[in-house]
Formats: C-alpha cells, structure tokens, sequence
C-alpha cells in the first residue's frame, strides 16, 4: 500500500482527535480524543518506519533502519498509558468533589 | 622664593574653609579674626612680591602649578604670573580686603554666630576668587577668578536670603553677570581657535598673526564681559540693586576690587585693544555715556547706598573711558585711588546706617557731623577726593584721563567735566544731607546716635589717609612729578597711548575741571545743608529718581517677553504638546492591555483553539515562505 494511505488516514485521525478536544466538554471524551491524535502519531511513526526499511531491504543490505520510529511508538505507548491513569485518576477525583465532568465546569482559578 | 606666590591665594583659601566648615562651632570673635588674619598675611605676602617687582623691574617667574586641560594640540596650565599690573592689583585687594574685613568684625557682630562664619567664608572665598582672577597667567584661570567672584557676589548680595527682594537682588546681578561673562568666553574660545593658546605670555607677542576682525570681535566680546562684571551700559542695573547686602561688602566687592576687574583685564588686554579702532571707540563712548547716566540717577537717589552704587557705575566709566583712549595707566590709577576713596565711602555710609539702626534714607538724617566726628571727617575727605580736588588722589587719577580724553577728541574732555560737575554735585548734595544742616529722623534714633567702635573708625582713618595722599604715586610731570606709577607699569601696558599736550594747555584743562567740580561742590552745599529736599521729586528730577526707568524698559522688552515665552512653552508646549504625547503613550498602553485582557477567558477549549490555530499558521507561514520573502523584497 503506499505510504499516502496512511498518511491520509494518519491524519484524518489526528484532525478528528483536534476537533473533539476542541469542542467536546465532556472530560473523558476530550481524554480519548487526546489518546486518538497520540494513536494517529504512532500509526504514522509505524508507517514510515516500515517504509525506510522496505527501502533499506530493496538496496539489498542487512539492515536496521526504521527501528527508532518503532521505538518511539513504545516510548509514546509507555507514557500514554502512564498519562491515562493520572488522568483517570483525576477526573475520577474531579467527579467526587464537583459531580461532573464537564471541563467548562473547571475554569474556578480565572480572576 | 617664587613659591611665596602660592601663598597669596592659599591663605583666603585657608580662611574660607575653616570659616565655612567649622562656623557652628566657632565664637564670632575667633571667626573675624581668622577671616581678618587670613587677609593679612595675603596682605604682607604680597607686599613681598610687589617689592620683589619693583626692585627687579621684571615679572616673578611662576612655575605652573599643574596642567589644567591638555586636549591633544593645546594645553592650558593652572598657572598665575605676577608682574607690575597683578602685584599692583594684590596690594588693592589685600590691603583695602584687609581693612574692610576688620570693618565688618565689627559691623556684623550683631548677626548670629553661624551666619557671621557663612559671611567671613564668603568674603574669605571672594578675595580668593579676586586673586585668582588678577594673578591667573592665562585668560582661563582669569575666568575661574571671573565666575568666583560673580558667584561670592551673588552669595553675599543674598546674605540676609530671609528678604525676597534681596534674593531677587541677588539673582539679577548673578544673572547680568552671566550675560557679559557668556561674551567673555565667546572670547576666550576664538582666541584660542586662531592662536591655539590662552596665556598671555604667548597671546600678546602673536596678536599680528590675527586679522583686524578677529581682533575686533575678540576684543568686543571681552568688552561685553566687561560690561556685566564692572556695570557698564547695557548691563549696569544689577549693581545698584547689589545694595542689597551688608554694607561692607558693597564696599569690597560692590565699589572696590570686583567691579574693577573689567578694568583690569581689558588692560591686561591692552596689546589686543590698541590694535582695534572699533573696540576702543565702542569702550570710550560706553564709558563716558555709563558715567553721565549713571551721575544723573545719582543726583536724585536718596537712598546712602544708591548714590554710592551710581556713583561707583559713574567712576567705572571714568576708567573705561581712559582705557577707550589709550590711556591705561590712567584707568588703572583711577582704579586704585577710586577702590580708596569708595571703600571710604561705603564703610562711611555702613557707620551712619549703623548709627541710625539701619536707616538709609537721607532724608531722615541731616546734622549728623557733631554725632559722628571721625565718620564725618573721613567721609568729607572721601568726598573731596572723589569730586577731584586738588591735591586729593581724585584729581590726580581723573585728571590724567581727562587730559588723555582731551587728546583724543575735546568732546571726551567736555562730557568728562560735566560728568565730574555732576560727581561733586551728588556726592556733596550726599554730604550736606547726611552731615549737615538738621537731624530729621525720629527722637529714638537720636537718643542712639553714638560714633561707631574703633575697629570700624581705624579703617576708615586708613583708607581716608590713602584717599588723600594716593594721588601721590602718580603726579604728572607738568605738576614737577615724575608718574611713578607710569614707570612701573610701563613694561606691563605696552601700548599705552603718549598724548602730547602743551603743558599750557595741560594747566588749563586742570584749572576748568577744578573749578567746575568747586562750583558744583559750593551749589550743592548751600542749597542742601539748610534746605535739604525732603519730599517726593516731580517733572524731571522724578525721571532721575526713578533711574530713567531703564529698569521697566529691560523688564518690558526683555523680561516681560521672556516671560510670556516661557507661559506658551509652560501651558502650551510643555502641558498639551509633550505631556500628551507621554501620558497619551500611557493610555495606549492601558487601552490595549484592557483589550488584550478578553483574550484570556479561563475557558480551555479557547486557549487550545488559539494554540491550534496558530500552529496551522505557522505551518502555512512555514510552506510559503519563498513567497513571502519574495513579497516582502518587493515592498522594502
């Protein structure tokens, strides 16, 4: 497949993930729509580390090229799961004390 | 042995600062001493000195003290030199500063304690800044001395600064002064453009290598200071108001020694002036046209100190018209017989006002010749010396301008008499007044009428001795003198004008000035010893009383406007214009700050709007750059 797919698709995610952060109010909506725009940065990080190394391979040498964009994907997987239990933790604790989730419902600390 | 010049200064230095730092703590009696003291060693130092000149005919070499500006082509040293005309200019102010501070011990001793160290410190300071101004080698030391002694002057005449009007006083003469001295250094700077030096040992020997013009602006200009600094037509007002200060220092700075430093340093000059027509017509018709003016006021002034005043400004345009002919021993003579007889004057006046309480209205004395001897006598003789009776020290100095002023043109000659007439008219109207006839102030003062201490009479005996016999130093040859002070001073005033007068005509000369100052000196005492004018002046005499209203003139065509500018500036310029345009900057800011508040709402979803929305900008920027720049080459 060429690697225009998965860039449009890449992206399509990522401008989805945007809007919802935008315009949802809803906290754990805005959180999926975070962890949407981080998934579509992986899948893009995946799609251009296979395409470096098909083109690496195609040269005809052993090679290692692409491994970091798979790394990276660990690395944003790592952190993104250790973000989601702070964050759940924090709307969860939001939700004790205010009884919502509504993000709007936050702006206390203004003036 | 040259070393012995830096004392000259040192000591008035000396003085001023224990005076002036320690004045809380010392007694009023230890404060006139040392200011006193501190003069008088001045006073035998520089006897030393004159000696010294006189005996080797030469100036004392002076090393320079230090270099004062050194700026890549030229260099001005910190250095004095003292030759016949400074040495001779020493022994007037050290000697008459001498008498005139022990004067004052006793005049002041009613002031509180501090303020009599701030005066001692002051005068101490003044007679310093006088001796710099006499024994600078260069025109830039001079003019150190220059601004000293208009700065002393300005301090002294606000002595009592509780007075407004004095202050007031005090700020005209400082800022008349600063007038003429802003012509002085014009002077200096084109001076030392065209030769690159300001000491006189180099200027003078140079002055062909300069044009006529530069001659005659550099000399005009340093008439101009001139001008400010001995009372001169334009700028003469300041020092009748200068009355405004202690009475002794009237007479030492007012009439002595700092109003004669035009005197001096236009005959220091003279290498220069002899070399420019215009320059010496424009002192002459300044001088005599200040004398007459300023004898006319003084005619009708009934205040001790303002005939005085007037009469000072009348006698320094007596010596700038000497100098105007060439005559410059004559001027100098007049400056030293006149520093005599005025600071007789002065210190006279001071013991009458001290004897009435602070009375200096004339027409409330009257018979006080029984009640004050030694003052009247000295006063009478001062009086007399300075109306050019022969063989008083008057005569001699004025007669050998008016005779040097009769070579030049009869016109000089004639306007002089008349001035003289009108000199002998005032001074003896003041005499009669004062002295004689009826006391006419109120029966207290009359009750307190007492002659003044010894140690303000002995001064004026002193000076009254040297009022009559200074005139010796300089009797003509046609009287079977030999002008020693013309001998001395010749190395010195190079230039000096020899007028060839039939000694016939000489005789006769002498005989009308003599007689017309004894006519003047008879009207006045008759018809102002049994009938003094007591009420207010009308028709003319009010014109004179009220000094020609040249003081409304310069107030309506210089002040006034000035004034007017400064509002527009103030209200207009200053308030709507720059204030504006500050406090319009302010609100700009305010203004646009409260705006920019909105953008910060709290709400998150708007914050991350704008972060999105600027990073797509940035993208869209970062994709087009090429033509951007592209675009912006082409506007700038």
């Amino acid at each position: 497949m060429p690697i225009q797919y998965y860039i449009a698709l890449a992206s399509a995610l990522f401008c989805i993930g945007v809007v919802g952060v935008l315009t949802r109010r809803n906290a754990i909506i805005v959180f999926m729509c975070i962890e949407l725009m981080l998934n579509a940065v992986n899948l893009l990080l995946v799609a251009f580390s296979k395409m470096h190394y098909a083109k690496a391979a195609a040269a005809g040498a052993v090679t290692t090229a692409g491994t970091e964009g798979q790394l990276f994907v660990f690395f944003i997987m790592v952190v993104a799961a250790a973000e989601v239990s702070v964050g759940l933790a924090i709307i969860v604790m939001m939700y004790r004390n205010v009884h919502s989730v509504d993000v709007n419902f936050l702006n206390r600390l203004k003036n | 042995m040259n070393k012995l010049v830096y004392l000259v200064p040192l000591f008035p230095l000396a003085g001023f600062l224990i005076n002036g730092l320690l004045r809380k703590s010392l007694s009023k009696g230890i404060i006139g001493f040392i200011g006193s003291a501190a003069i008088l060693a001045s006073f035998v130092v520089s006897l030393v000195l004159f000696f010294q000149v006189k005996g080797s005919g030469a100036a004392i070499p002076v090393e320079p003290l230090f270099t004062f500006i050194n700026a890549d082509t030229f260099k001005i040293d910190f250095a004095f030199q003292v030759d016949q005309l400074s040495s001779l200019f020493l022994l007037i102010i050290t000697g008459v500063g001498f008498l005139i501070h022990v004067y004052s011990a006793a005049y002041m001793h009613e002031e509180p304690e501090q303020h009599v160290g701030r005066y001692f410190a002051y005068l101490n300071l003044f007679v310093f800044s006088m001796l710099l101004l006499v024994m600078g080698a260069n025109y830039v030391i001079m003019f150190i001395g220059w601004e000293g002694v208009g700065l002393c002057s300005y301090l002294l005449i606000g002595y009592w600064f509780k007075n407004n009007d004095y202050n007031y006083a005090a700020k005209k003469a400082f800022i008349m002064n600063r007038i003429g001295d802003l012509g002085f250094l014009l002077a200096v700077f084109w001076l030392l453009s065209k030769l690159g030096t300001v000491s006189f040992n180099e200027v003078f020997p140079q002055v062909s290598r300069l044009t006529p013009t530069d001659i005659t602006g550099i000399t005009v200009l340093l008439f101009v200071g001139a001008m400010g600094k001995s009372a001169q037509i334009p700028l003469y007002t300041w020092l009748p108001d200068a009355m405004a200060g202690p009475t002794p220092v009237s007479a030492l700075i007012h009439a002595a020694t700092m109003v004669t430093a035009g005197i001096y340093m236009v005959a220091r000059s003279n290498a220069l002036y002899s070399l420019s027509e215009v320059a010496q017509h424009l002192v002459a018709i300044v001088g005599i046209a200040t004398a007459l003016l300023s004898a006319t006021i003084a005619i009708k002034q009934n205040d001790i100190k303002k005939v005085l005043a007037y009469s000072t400004v009348s006698q320094l345009g007596y010596m700038f018209l000497g100098l105007g002919v060439g005559a410059y021993t004559g001027a100098v003579f007049h400056v030293m017989t006149h520093a005599f007889f005025k600071a007789l004057l002065f210190l006279g006046a001071g013991s009458v006002i001290h004897a009435m309480h602070h009375e200096q209205d004339i027409r409330n004395m009257g018979g006080l010749k029984k009640h004050l001897p030694a003052t009247h006598w000295t006063f009478l003789l001062a009086c007399i010396a300075i109306s050019g009776i022969p063989p008083f020290s008057g005569f001699f100095s004025k007669d050998e301008i008016l005779a040097a002023a009769y070579a030049h043109s009869p016109v000089y000659w004639v306007l002089g008499v008349i001035g003289a007439a009108m000199t002998a008219f005032y001074m003896f109207r003041l005499y009669a007044t004062t002295f004689l006839g009826q006391f006419r102030g109120t029966h207290e003062q009359e009750h307190h009428l007492h002659e003044s201490p010894k140690a303000m009479t002995i001064p004026l005996i002193i000076l009254a001795v040297l009022s009559v016999i200074g005139g010796m130093v300089g009797v003509p040859e046609v009287l079977g003198g030999h002008h020693e002070l013309h001998a001395f001073l010749a190395p010195v005033l190079t230039t000096e004008t020899h007028h060839e007068i039939s000694h016939s005509t000489e005789y006769a000369l002498m005989g009308i000035s003599v007689a017309v100052a004894a006519v003047a000196i008879f009207i006045a005492v008759s018809k102002y010893s049994k009938k003094p004018e007591l009420g207010e002046p009308a028709g003319f005499g009010k014109v004179l009383a009220d000094k020609w209203y040249i003081d409304e003139l310069y107030n309506n065509i210089i002040v006034k406007p000035l004034g007017a500018l400064a509002g527009v500036l103030k209200n207009v310029v200053e308030k709507s214009g720059i204030d504006g345009a500050v406090n319009g900057v302010g609100r700009f800011v305010k203004y646009s700050a409260r705006q920019l508040r909105l953008l910060q709402s709290g709400q998150v979803g708007g914050y991350i709007l704008f972060m999105v929305l600027s990073i797509v900008v940035l993208f869209l920027l970062f994709w087009n750059q090429a033509m951007i720049t592209q675009f912006l080459n082409k506007i700038f």
